[in-house]
């Protein structure tokens, strides 16, 4: 079979499964419903392994079938693309798809709705498919809007509670913002190329000889900023990212499918997709990167000391996203879509495990009523730990290789910086700390409820191994250059997209590398030092902790100064003797408390303030829309002498 | 078609001004008077203006399409006016007023 | 000129055959009417319908002998035709959705269908007016129907305040307009179309720019009125509230339609040659009107208000093309005018049917969990709301994305960032409907609604069918209108 000329199949299976679940879901058995959808990805998922078999096979590892030539003067049609860029997203969104398919079959075994949340979530796919599989800017459009209503649909899907309705309404909204910048970009590109076809744009760049635009801003870097921006929207990039932590409101397998494995990343592949373009614009791949590197250690920041345990997960997820956008951000593009490759293992296990835990504690996300779950969860705990150990970056785990990568290209690449490089290292710092932070609050120490907590059934346990094993070991297709066993497919593979690596500077890796791991590991220490100690020593030192821990906070920017000062110098003085362990906590807490205060304060605001304007544009109507025929004639009037006024002062 | 003499007595441009008056006139009316009826007729000068401007300038260029024009006018400010005071009628049975401010129940 | 040439040849006749078979039918229903009893009523919608299905077949006929006629007072082309057809579709829809309003308030009459056709007639002619004395008529014939479709329930108070202020302010603007008429008339001599355009083109002849540029403006203050454009749009909100819902659809499509189509017509071939005249104030009459109409929007608790103040902002969005004076702004207004018309009537139709009788529930809130009362209806109710934001697989993104196209390719620049930031801000007011249908407790709106009659069914599922086909083949209509863009030969 010709699974390579068959990939405008690929889509349409989900698609099918969609419609069945839309139209007739209602009168089906939940088993018929549990076979049918995730083997409908299952299907697409045998087409997409096989269609990449054949291109690994073939010479030139481009295919593209067009099936319908559908705007002709924007050459714009239903035309599929598949290459090596492709391939590696059409993996992950069949088969992370598949996995948590087959886990929300037993997530959602018991809430109502079964079917219209089968069919949402085929839909998702089938648009993410048409994304990451489209050879041209609309249909990837089509895809990049259709993901965005379905995900709107999914997190809306408790549509009994209040907040989950706003929360779906706020991501609409947002990226809604990013993509009218997406709009003018793409309308840029065709005004530019006369062509919406990646490959005839490519062509047509590569041509014309731009010269890179290094000395003076250009239409090239405009046309590069705004696809950017409408990356921004739907990869959750500051200061866009905002309904990204709101979206934790959904169903977890949608947060692990849609908010951490797939969708989030179209922005980053998006990027990649149009990398000759932003070759050409220097001054836009800086704000990339800059905005990349910002959000990586901002959001970090935040998920310092969130207590819900989906929060942390999605302030991680923006964070990891913003290492992607460094990547893409210094030019090397295959780091950011081997993290992006890499982090959907660990990422996605990392979601569903919390989804596990949620899932066995009877609906609780807050990790301060958690605790000791390691005895009755054992799968979870172990699956969780060694994602936990990928996303700190513990050499030989997924992780590890592809953040080490990107730190090493950061350091070493002709776009990168010293600076951004030391950003990326902190934010490498915070991301172990919170990561254990969470292991430690969640499965040790004493359990600190009476919840009886239960290992979740095979359905759910089984896409979590399969997944532990992936985070283990997908990072070995692509090591650093002195391993001495390993292999650089992964690199190899994604040359045929991006061109092979220009020479930078000499970069010391084995230091970079060293420091990285170091790291990974103080993040740990520190970690196991403030919340191990805790939940596991003396009672005074738990209590005073606790104390410390949660409440810090709280006394300080909730209930103000009035509550104890003297409290605040035994505290002060404790923290002298507890030394700089606890030192270097309480400089995090405060750090992140800073960006908290942004969160609640700026963001929020600004939220607030669109509300504000919503009411405020009112007043201007009700004094135009008096309901009077004559001061509406009046305005007529106006409207005439202000054209005549015009002819006169011209 | 035989040459017509030009007046001289009078410019054609005071024609024009005086139809601009009137024009004006009418809007002022439009927008002064409190009653649905004279607001309405107010209407009818602002048309009655602009004949009058159709057909100086008809005069002036020597052709017959300004006056035909100003027919035109005149049968649909006829049949205007037919549904015009239809309107207002049904207005005044249901509100039993003709104060064009107090018909204002939908705004905002 | 011997007397021969003013006898119209069949041919004339023949390009003239929708407006015929219109006036025909219409004076017939009429007749009917009187002689005809209380039983034979709703055959007349049938005979209405029958009227509009020949009058498109018409319409194919007369573009087959296309070309100026009656001395170049009407010119058929591509354009006209597709307005023509456009509008007429917009009738046969209209119809459709009306029978079961017209049922329960008691009110079928045989005059509804006969004005309705009337002001349909008088949009054909709109499309295909080569002549500015044949833009004034068909203008009027549309106007003085629709004014009194708007009041259609006599005893309704909000009926006769929706007539009486589009009535009043209506004639006002004609009034413009036609004194507009007048200093193109005294200026150039000639009100033919394409004979203006000769002589604003000749250096010699050409009058002053000044006098030439206020007669414009004084002309788009009578299409801005009918476009809803502001500053002249605040007659809209309070007369698409107070119509009838079917008359509101059809008053926010049709005659939109038709105002556009001769709005370009003019503003292209006659005052194409001053330009850069007319372009400010589009431009800055497009930017208050996408401002005005989406912002305003915001705030509406009233679903018929809310409809009204999106069909300003979509007014907006086609002024960008117009601003564009270029045959790719003509075709994307074209293609925009046509989905938008297939959303915004399948809208008003669900507001037909869900109102009840007297209109009780028009309010945003009346809508909470008819997702989950009636979700055929909610689903197309949400098709065209997408549609209306701009989504894509939906006419209402295609639309958007050719004037846009249209306007970044005429350097309007500034013009295109703003019409897509407010496209984003439009989202909101419209989501606020999809959140109140799907994520509220039905309430006692929803509670015991009753089922969709036969007619309203043919309108929504047809609207709905053709807003997705317009976003999914957009090529069908695109080309034609592509093909038809070119104003100027």
């Amino acid at each position: 079979m010709n699974f390579l000329d068959s990939i405008w199949l690929i889509p349409l299976f989900p698609l099918v499964g969609a419609a069945v679940m839309l139209l007739f879901g209602r009168r089906l058995a939940n088993s018929v419903i549990r076979i049918l959808c995730p083997g409908t990805i299952f299907v697409s998922f045998i087409f997409s392994v096989g269609a990449v078999m054949q291109l690994a096979g073939s010479e030139h590892k481009v295919h593209e079938v067009i099936k319908y030539l559908w705007m002709p003067p924007l050459h714009a049609d239903w035309g599929f693309l598949l290459d090596p860029l492709s391939s590696v997203m059409i993996l992950v969104v069949t088969g992370i798809g598949f996995l948590i398919h087959v886990y929300a079959t037993g997530y959602m075994a018991h809430e109502g709705g079964f079917y219209r949340f089968f069919g949402y979530l085929n839909l998702f796919v089938f648009f993410m498919l048409t994304l990451v599989l489209a050879n041209n800017y609309l249909l990837l459009f089509v895809g990049w809007e259709g993901v965005g209503l379905c995900s709107y649909l999914l997190i809306g899907f408790y549509y009994h509670k209040k907040s989950a309705g706003d929360a779906g309404k706020k991501a609409f909204i947002v990226n809604r913002i990013g993509d009218a910048a997406f709009i003018v970009g793409m309308l840029l590109i065709f005004s530019i190329a006369g062509s919406l076809r990646f490959t005839e744009v490519n062509e047509f760049i590569e041509a014309h000889h731009f010269a890179a635009e290094t000395a003076a801003w250009g239409i090239l870097s405009t046309t590069a900023l705004m696809l950017f921006i409408g990356a921004t929207g739907k990869s959750a990039q500051f200061p866009l990212y905002v309904w990204l932590p709101d979206a934790m409101e959904g169903p977890t397998p949608v947060s692990a499918l849609i908010h951490a494995a797939t969708m989030v990343t179209a922005g980053v592949y998006m990027v990649c997709r149009s990398h000759v373009l932003f070759e050409l614009t220097p001054m836009t791949l800086q704000i990339v990167a800059t905005i990349g590197g910002f959000t990586a250690i901002f959001a970090a920041s935040i998920g310092l000391v969130q207590n819900d345990i989906k929060r942390v997960l999605a302030y991680s997820t923006v964070s990891q996203l913003g290492y992607m956008f460094l990547a893409a951000g210094v030019g090397a593009y295959w780091v950011a879509v081997f993290h992006l490759f890499t982090h959907a293992f660990f990422k996605a296990l990392l979601f569903l495990g919390a989804g596990s835990v949620i899932h066995g504690m009877n609906g609780e996300q807050d990790m301060r009523h958690m605790g000791g779950l390691k005895k009755y969860m054992p799968v979870t705990h172990w699956t969780m730990f060694i994602a936990t150990l990928a996303i700190s970056g513990i050499p030989g785990l997924a992780g590890f290789f592809s953040k080490d990568e990107i730190l090493a290209q950061v350091y070493g690449s002709a776009h990168g910086s010293k600076a951004l490089y030391v950003v990326g290292l902190t934010t490498a710092l915070m991301t172990s700390f919170y990561m254990w932070r969470l292991m430690y609050m969640t499965f040790y120490g004493t359990a600190r409820s009476h919840v009886h907590a239960h290992e979740s059934p095979l359905s759910m346990t089984g896409p979590l191994m399969v997944l532990a094993a992936g985070s283990a070991l997908v990072g070995w297709l692509s090591v650093p250059k002195f391993f001495p066993i390993g292999a650089h497919t992964f690199e190899h593979w994604l040359e045929h997209v991006f061109g092979s690596e220009k020479g930078g500077a000499e970069i010391p890796e084995v230091l970079l590398t060293s420091l990285s791991v170091a790291a990974a590991l103080l993040g740990i220490w520190i970690a196991s030092r403030i919340y191990l100690k805790v939940w596991e020593g003396p009672l005074y030192k738990a209590m005073l902790n606790k104390w410390y821990v949660d409440e810090i906070y709280d006394f300080l920017f909730v209930n103000g100064l009035a509550k104890g000062g003297g409290e605040v110098l035994g505290a002060f003085d404790r923290n002298v003797i507890n030394g700089g362990v606890d030192g270097a906590g309480w400089l995090a807490r405060m750090v992140s408390s800073v960006s908290i205060w942004w969160d609640t304060w700026i963001v929020d605001g600004a939220v607030r303030a669109t509300s504000f304007t919503v009411k405020l544009s009112g007043y201007p109507v009700r004094l135009l829309q008096t309901g009077h025929v004559q001061s509406y004639a009046l305005v007529f009037i106006v409207g005439v002498l202000a054209m005549f006024g015009f002819y006169v002062l011209r | 078609m035989p040459e017509l003499p030009l007046p001289t007595s009078v410019p054609l441009s005071w024609y024009l001004l005086l139809s601009a008056i009137l024009f004006a006139l009418g809007i002022a009316g439009f927008l002064y008077r409190r009653n649905i009826i004279t607001v309405f007729m107010s209407i009818e000068l602002m048309l009655n203006a602009v004949n009058l401007s159709f057909v100086t300038f008809s005069y002036k260029l020597k052709q017959v399409d300004g006056h035909i024009f100003s027919f035109f006018v005149m049968v649909v400010a006829a049949a205007e006016a037919a549904v015009g005071l239809a309107i207002i009628l049904t207005v005044f049975k249901n509100r039993r007023t003709l104060e064009v401010d107090e018909i204002d129940s939908m705004k905002y | 000129m011997p007397l021969a040439n003013f006898i119209p040849t069949a041919d004339d006749y023949l390009r003239y055959l929708p407006e015929i078979i219109l006036t025909v039918v219409g004076v017939v229903i009429m007749f009917l009417e009187a002689v005809g009893g209380e039983r034979r009523k709703p055959a007349l919608g049938w005979l209405a319908g029958a009227g509009l299905l020949a009058a498109i077949w018409g319409s194919v006929v007369a573009l087959g002998v296309g070309g100026t006629g009656f001395q170049n007072m009407v010119i058929v082309d591509g354009f006209a035709t597709f307005f023509r057809i456009l509008v007429l579709v917009i009738g046969l829809l209209t119809i459709v959705s009306s029978t079961q309003y017209l049922d329960r308030e008691k009110a079928n009459a045989g005059e509804f269908h006969a004005l309705l056709l009337f002001s349909i007639a008088g949009q054909c002619v709109m499309a295909s007016a080569n002549e500015l004395i044949m833009v004034f008529i068909g203008l009027e014939i549309s106007s003085i129907a629709s004014y009194i479709l708007a009041g259609y329930l006599r005893d309704d108070r909000r009926n006769n305040e929706s007539a009486l202020k589009y009535f009043l302010l209506g004639s006002f603007a004609t009034a413009f307009l036609l004194y507009g008429v007048a200093w193109v008339y005294g200026l150039t001599g000639s009100t033919n179309l394409a004979e203006v355009r000769r002589v604003l083109m000749t250096p010699e002849s050409a009058p002053n720019l000044v006098l030439m540029g206020t007669a414009a403006a004084l002309m788009f203050v009578g299409f801005a009125f009918k476009v809803s454009a502001a500053p002249f749009q605040v007659w809209a909100p309070d007369v698409y509230q107070g119509a009838p819902a079917p008359v509101s659809a059809f008053m926010s499509t049709g005659p939109k339609a038709a105002a556009f189509a001769v709005f370009l017509r003019v503003f292209i071939t006659a005052f194409g040659p001053i330009a850069t005249r007319w372009e400010p104030f589009v431009w800055g009459s497009a930017i208050a009107t996408m401002i005005v109409g989406n912002f305003a929007a915001l705030t509406q608790t009233n679903i018929k208000r809310l409809l009204a103040y999106s069909s300003i902002a979509h007014a907006g969005y086609v002024l960008v093309a117009v601003t564009a004076h270029s045959e790719i702004g003509t075709a994307a207004a074209m293609f925009y005018l046509a989905a938008y018309a297939f959303m915004q009537i399948g809208a008003f139709a669900v507001v037909t049917w869900f109102s009840r009788q007297g209109e009780k529930f028009v309010n945003v809130d009346d809508l909470a969990g008819l997702g989950e009362r009636q979700p055929m209806v909610a689903a197309m109710l949400t098709i065209f709301l997408l549609s209306l934001i701009g989504v894509p697989l939906t006419g209402g993104f295609f639309g958007k994305f050719y004037i846009f196209r249209a306007a970044l390719d005429s350097n309007l620049v500034w013009l295109t960032v703003i019409g897509l930031l407010n496209s984003a801000v439009a989202a909101y007011y419209y989501l606020r409907l999809i959140v109140v249908m799907y994520m509220k407790e039905p309430g006692a709106a929803t509670e015991n609604i009753g089922p969709v009659s036969a007619g309203l069914r043919v309108a929504i599922l047809g609207s709905a069918l053709a807003t997705l086909v317009l976003g999914i083949f957009p090529s069908l209509v695109l080309d034609f209108a592509g093909r038809s863009a070119a104003l100027v030969k």
